[in-house]
């Protein structure tokens, strides 16, 4: 057994109100700077529909995620070493531009600079690549914004998949919606690290954040076809990829990341997960797809166990951090509630963001008599989001882990209810789903209440203990290479331009 | 032997030899960041498959290609059984296949860079100047099979391989001697091919540096430690 420790994240979708403070302060910490101005290291979209880039899901056109071999070893599915080398010259497999969108910005002084005319000036949109007028904008981050664009489009989502009649969901009175805030998964069987020729990625042991070396990077732009969930952004100015961090300057501080910390849904909780990692590999390599769900919550470790704790002080695991194992929001979703599912563990990436699947309107309708009830909680068949459409999202298409979350989450309703309007106790609905009385007011606790250091357990690294500070004086911090210089002189020979301003293109407008 | 030939072909190569392993090995060390292949095809697919694979593979068969005539010694072909003839013939045909291959994808390239405006406007300077170096290069060299059909017997083959050895013994003085008095074609091919070792270093060139061989030896996943050993 070789224990490592990951900070996790789990997203409650039932509390997400689809406001993208996540994306906008994420942005504006990490991505706002030219070559990344497309990039949102984190993007909420509505689901039903294609997504940021378009199709991401689609791994049979974006060839994302693992392959599992009839000799039942795992090879990137953009091909094994051999193929992803021949790719060097031209990757067959790589996004262009278009399918996030052409950065853009809005010529704003044309509004102070208009001379007198007959017509109110507008500000229009100008490539912040080229230079060039755009005269459409054809996609973004959240284009599909609460169902924009037609059903049409919007179905090619792939959690259709196995959606019985899914063409009824076009229709008005039948129609469905979610919001899924998407980032980095941090994955403990990452494609993207199996994919970069110069191993310039990799998974940190403390904390399991999967970062790219800036200076060991050569733009090769395998990882951006590796990942499954298109998580990683080619910087074009620079011409090295970049992703999500998980703030890890913040982590390492004990403080949350950037998103979960502005999120005003408070629907984001962090803490740390003890796994075995001996047994990633045999976990990811399960025939069954729909075992994976399974196989990943075998991985990991009891943090209450005697025999982890011992076995996880050896392998040099502090104290805080086991204590805050014992603490972690993200094992109660996980673990214990078995509320919080993975996204797409069909990739076999074992990703360790995890979303707890929404409730959809059901409860009115089913107290108004229409809809079927399976003892004292209503047939979730009757929800208005198909089970199979996020089974298809967070269990490879198995249903019974979804109908689980949601159950437990109506009994938590439905207790609490009855508890606090009616005043009496229905323990009724608690033995349905297998929940105790004390659970079921933790949960309440952490999923209702969601206190700020309920949600947030992260242990410090101690990086003052780690390093010699002597060594770090007058160090300068996070820059673009070469030391404090920034790598932006006015006379480089090796550089090109500056890398680390937004350049907004001065504009003459002619009358 | 004049002053012009002794610097352009005596010495010119040593000075560039210098900038370019000096001028690697500093930016290796000092300028990481800047250190890659700074691919543009996110921002522009069209034809670029067909275009990339096309130049790539073409001019890395005629890099080889310029390897075994220039610095493999001739005993070792005289060893394998090939006349200077039968050399010239091939190094015309295999050559001249690559370079036909390598021309249709810079032409694309070059097309590309400087008309597709994303492409333009996210080009360096330098960038624009060493395609558009290694295009005219190209076209030298491709031009230098025509005029070697005047002479198939394979002398200046020989020739530019004593002049190339001479250089590579540190004999200079020698070595022009088989330079000297070579179509302009030759000796043009032969600065500019010179030049690009120079710029090599200031440009995106030095991706060749970094050709990742080492991926067939590791394992799939990658693992650091961000603080040393915690057991020390």
């Amino acid at each position: 057994m070789k224990i490592r420790a990951q900070i996790g994240m789990v997203l409650n979708l039932d509390k997400c109100i689809g406001c993208h403070t996540c994306s906008i302060t994420c942005k504006n910490v990490w991505t706002s700077r030219e070559g990344v101005e497309y990039a949102w290291f984190n993007n909420v979209e509505t689901k039903p529909g294609i997504g940021f880039p378009k199709e991401w899901e689609n791994q049979d056109k974006w060839k994302g995620g693992w392959q599992r071999k009839s000799n039942g070893k795992l090879v990137p599915k953009i091909g094994g070493k051999l193929r992803v080398l021949a790719n060097l010259f031209a990757n067959p497999d790589l996004p262009e531009i278009d399918d996030y969108y052409e950065p853009f910005d809005f010529d704003y002084q044309h509004l102070h600079n208009a001379k007198d005319s007959k017509h109110q000036p507008v500000a229009r949109p100008r490539s912040l690549i080229s230079g060039q007028r755009m005269e459409k904008i054809e996609w973004g981050p959240n284009w599909e914004e609460i169902l924009g664009t037609e059903f049409e489009k919007r179905k090619k989502d792939q959690n259709f998949n196995e959606v019985v009649q899914k063409d009824i969901y076009g229709q008005f009175e039948k129609t469905f919606m979610m919001y899924l805030p998407r980032l980095c998964e941090h994955c403990l069987n990452p494609t993207c690290v199996a994919s970069c020729p110069s191993g310039a990625i990799y998974k940190r042991e403390e904390d399991g954040i999967v970062l790219i070396d800036q200076d060991k990077c050569r733009g090769w732009r395998m990882c951006v076809s590796g990942c499954p969930y298109k998580k990683i952004y080619f910087n074009w100015k620079t011409g090295k990829s970049e992703k999500c961090t998980f703030c890890y300057p913040r982590i390492e501080a004990g403080q949350p990341t950037t998103c979960s910390e502005t999120c005003v849904g408070r629907i984001r909780y962090l803490g740390v997960l003890l796994y075995d990692a001996d047994k990633i590999e045999a976990a990811a390599s399960v025939a069954n797809e729909k075992d994976l769900y399974q196989a990943q919550l075998d991985l990991f470790l009891d943090p209450h166990d005697p025999k982890v704790i011992e076995a996880a002080r050896k392998e040099g695991i502090p104290d805080n951090w086991l204590k805050a194992a014992q603490r972690s929001p993200v094992y109660m979703m996980a673990m214990d509630w078995k509320v919080a599912l993975p996204l797409h563990p069909e990739y076999r990436t074992l990703p360790m963001v995890w979303y707890v699947p929404p409730l959809s309107p059901i409860q009115s309708a089913a107290e108004a008599g229409h809809v079927g009830m399976n003892g004292e909680i209503p047939d979730l068949k009757s929800l208005r989001i198909p089970l199979r459409y996020l089974a298809n999202m967070l269990t490879a298409g198995d249903e019974a882990p979804v109908v689980r979350a949601l159950e437990r989450m109506i009994a938590m309703r439905a207790y609490k209810r009855s508890q606090q309007v009616d005043g009496v106790e229905d323990l009724e609905v608690l033995k349905q789903v297998g929940l105790s009385k004390d659970r079921v007011e933790e949960m309440y606790r952490y999923m209702a209440l969601a206190n700020f250091e309920d949600r947030f357990v992260i242990p410090t690294s101690h990086r003052a203990y780690a390093e010699n500070a002597y060594d770090l004086k007058g160090e300068c911090g996070f820059s673009f290479g070469n030391g404090c210089g920034g790598g932006d002189s006015k006379l480089n020979i090796f550089g090109g331009s500056s890398k680390g301003v937004r350049k907004v293109i001065p504009v003459t407008v002619k009358e | 032997m004049n002053f012009t030939d002794m610097l352009l072909f005596g010495i010119y190569p040593y000075i560039a030899s210098v900038i370019f392993f000096l001028g690697s090995l500093l930016r290796y060390d000092r300028e990481q960041y800047s250190w890659k292949a700074q691919s543009s095809q996110m921002l522009d697919k069209k034809y670029f498959r067909v275009a990339s694979v096309f130049f790539h593979v073409g001019i890395i068969m005629i890099f080889f290609g310029h390897f075994a005539g220039l610095v493999i010694p001739y005993e070792v072909w005289d060893f394998l059984g090939i006349t200077l003839a039968g050399k010239q013939l091939i190094a015309m045909g295999v050559g001249g296949f690559f370079g036909v291959i390598c021309f249709i994808g810079m032409t694309m390239l070059v097309y590309r860079r400087l008309f597709n405006p994303r492409v333009r406007a996210s080009s360096s300077t330098m960038d624009t100047l060493i395609l558009l170096l290694i295009y005219w290069q190209l076209i030298l060299g491709i031009l230098t099979i025509f005029v070697s059909t005047g002479h198939m017997d394979g002398y200046v083959m020989k020739d530019l391989m004593s002049w190339s050895r001479y250089l590579l013994t540190f004999r200079p003085a020698e070595a022009i001697g088989f330079v000297a008095d070579l179509h302009w074609i030759y000796k043009a091919h032969i600065f500019w091919g010179v030049t690009l070792f120079v710029l090599f270093p200031f440009s995106r060139l030095v991706h060749i540096w970094s050709v990742p061989v080492g991926y067939f030896g590791r394992n799939y996943q990658v693992v650091r430690r961000r603080f040393g050993s915690r057991k020390a």
